[in-house]
């Protein structure tokens, strides 16, 4: 992995609230980070502000959303004086982010071998034919069994597993810098997910680029990722060393870490999490 | 046939369509499960554990070609079933979401198979049935959209317990659940069995779920069952078959060297 001194991105004390009819709801309060070129998860339970984090800082809230930030920059460029000329000069060819659900983040009137390819054209400058042949490589690298067939499907035809491994493999064709990741691969068959993190994992480490990687399991994001921020009613409660996530300290990432069944485990009942509503605060 | 076995299949075969179109999502299933105990399907995506869940509890579509044997307490669990037969076997579904009538309370999504089986104070039953479940009184009006995830499932599996089954088939219930919500329905579960004597097959992806809810399991791939296990013998050694030790591996997280051998 390449180190450079400068972070690649910092956020710091980053606010997002939505407005709803029962009044203005903060999703995300006073997160502050930097990501050097690391693989950075962040892991929480639905709700603590995770996903909302990784949306804000491509500016991808919903209309009703709002945020602020003290500072939020990418490689010296500040991204929230950024024109949308700017951001959008940044968003795939350098920045990209793989959503959770394909389902609707998939273009519907395009074959799903169409929207690959296209990803090669505008990125990669690649003729149309090449941009086809490479299309196919990449879905066959992501363990699409057949990917002739499934490069003239649409997005309707296909299960929410492949849809996750389409959006992976158009997502790493520009090769960016950083890829913010929302469960990539939370519908797929655990053996498929290691096949696909190992691709995604590789490509990081020959561009040296950055991933934050957002999930809800933190067994995964332990053993894929270098640090976890753990976030808990839109704050981040704690910050580890993914190897040492086993020894957090917090009572909610240690309460989370204990609820879940084990392999190993001897089928007593599962210790459940109590809530100090302190941690909130 | 094993006579102390409360649910049994042999040498199961499901296929969907006819002639050269046909899918056979189940090739050769079978297994047993004594009454009172808990037996573990487990298996990825289109390995046919679903399938197997749903011909036991005689919900797949009237089209499907069902081979093999399934008995549940020695009676024969076929295309038609006695409503006595029914009432013993109940199923909790994955998706809280989409398993609950929207526009249907509580009250009424409770009452109604109490009401279908013809039984008696209902009334009492659905209060009965929330307490144990967890839920209080103050739940029984409301809407599904009013509830969790958690208190949804909870509902679900009241709905299946109100009838007074022997037999719960469970299809993944908590994967659309955030871990310490899924903690909370496991407990629940295990203590619904402990306390009713209930006998439980449960489907999961999940290795973990399957081998902390189950005595044994069975690994299912392609539609075949490629290896019964012992969950107690699963803690201390490895098992034999390549594609268990995949997904064993699997489950343990992310490792670069497994994701290059599979």
């Amino acid at each position: 992995m390449v180190e450079r001194r400068d972070p690649l991105l910092i956020v710091d004390g980053l606010n997002v609230t939505f407005d709803t009819p029962h009044g203005a709801v903060a999703a995300v309060r006073d997160v502050s980070f930097a990501l050097g070129r690391e693989k950075l998860g962040i892991v929480g339970e639905s709700g603590s502000g995770k996903s909302q984090t990784g949306r804000a800082l491509l500016g991808l809230l919903a209309r009703n959303g709002r945020m602020s930030a003290r500072q939020l920059s990418f490689d010296g460029v500040d991204l929230l004086r950024a024109g949308e000329v700017e951001r959008h000069a940044l968003r795939g060819r350098r920045i990209s982010m793989i959503l959770q659900d394909p389902k609707f983040s998939l273009n519907p009137v395009m074959t799903v071998g169409e929207q690959i390819a296209e990803a090669f054209r505008v990125h990669a400058g690649a003729s149309r034919r090449e941009a086809r042949d490479r299309a196919l490589a990449m879905l066959k690298a992501v363990r699409i069994r057949e990917p002739r067939y499934v490069f003239d499907a649409w997005p309707h035809e296909i299960s929410g597993g492949m849809g996750q491994r389409v959006m992976i493999a158009m997502m790493m064709v520009p090769e960016p810098d950083l890829i913010i990741a929302d469960e990539p691969t939370s519908a797929l068959d655990v053996t498929v997910q290691l096949q696909v993190l190992a691709l995604l994992d590789d490509m990081l480490a020959r561009r040296g680029a950055a991933l934050i990687f957002i999930s809800h399991d933190l067994n995964l994001v332990a053993s894929f990722c270098d640090r976890v921020l753990v976030m808990y009613a839109g704050r981040v409660v704690e910050t580890l060393r993914a190897a040492e996530l086993h020894a957090a300290r917090h009572p909610y990432t240690r309460g989370l870490l204990a609820c879940q069944p084990r392999v190993d485990g001897e089928g007593a009942d599962l210790p459940t999490l109590h809530r100090d509503p302190a941690w909130a605060r | 046939m094993n006579p102390a076995a409360s649910v049994e299949a042999t040498g199961l075969q499901v296929a969907f369509g006819r002639g050269r179109r046909s899918f056979h999502a189940v090739r050769n299933a079978g297994f047993s499960v004594g009454a009172g105990g808990s037996f573990g399907l487990v298996g990825e995506s289109g390995s046919g554990k679903t399938t197997v869940l749903r011909a036991l509890a005689g919900l797949l579509p009237p089209t499907a070609q069902v081979r093999g044997r399934m008995r549940m307490h020695g009676e024969s669990l076929g295309a038609v079933r006695p409503r006595a037969l029914r009432r013993r076997m109940q199923m909790v579904f994955q998706d809280p979401y989409g398993s609950l009538h929207p526009r249907h309370t509580v009250d009424r999504i409770l009452g109604e198979p109490a009401r279908v089986h013809g039984l008696d104070s209902i009334d009492n039953r659905i209060g009965e049935a929330l307490a144990g479940v967890g839920l209080d009184a103050s739940f029984r009006f409301r809407y599904p959209h009013q509830l969790s995830g958690g208190q949804r499932q909870r509902i679900a599996i009241a709905r299946a317990l109100i009838i007074e089954p022997d037999v719960v088939l469970l299809d993944e219930p908590t994967s659309a659940l955030d871990v310490s919500v899924q903690a909370e329905i496991l407990n629940l579960l295990q203590r619904l069995r402990r306390e009713r004597a209930l006998t439980f097959v449960l489907v999961s992806h999940d290795l973990a779920v399957v081998s902390h809810m189950a005595e044994a399991l069975a690994v299912m791939r392609a539609g075949e069952v490629v290896e019964m296990l012992d969950v107690a013998a699963l803690r201390t050694a490895a098992p034999q078959h390549p594609y268990s030790r995949q997904l064993l591996r699997a489950s343990q997280g992310y490792d670069r060297a497994a994701g290059s051998e599979f």
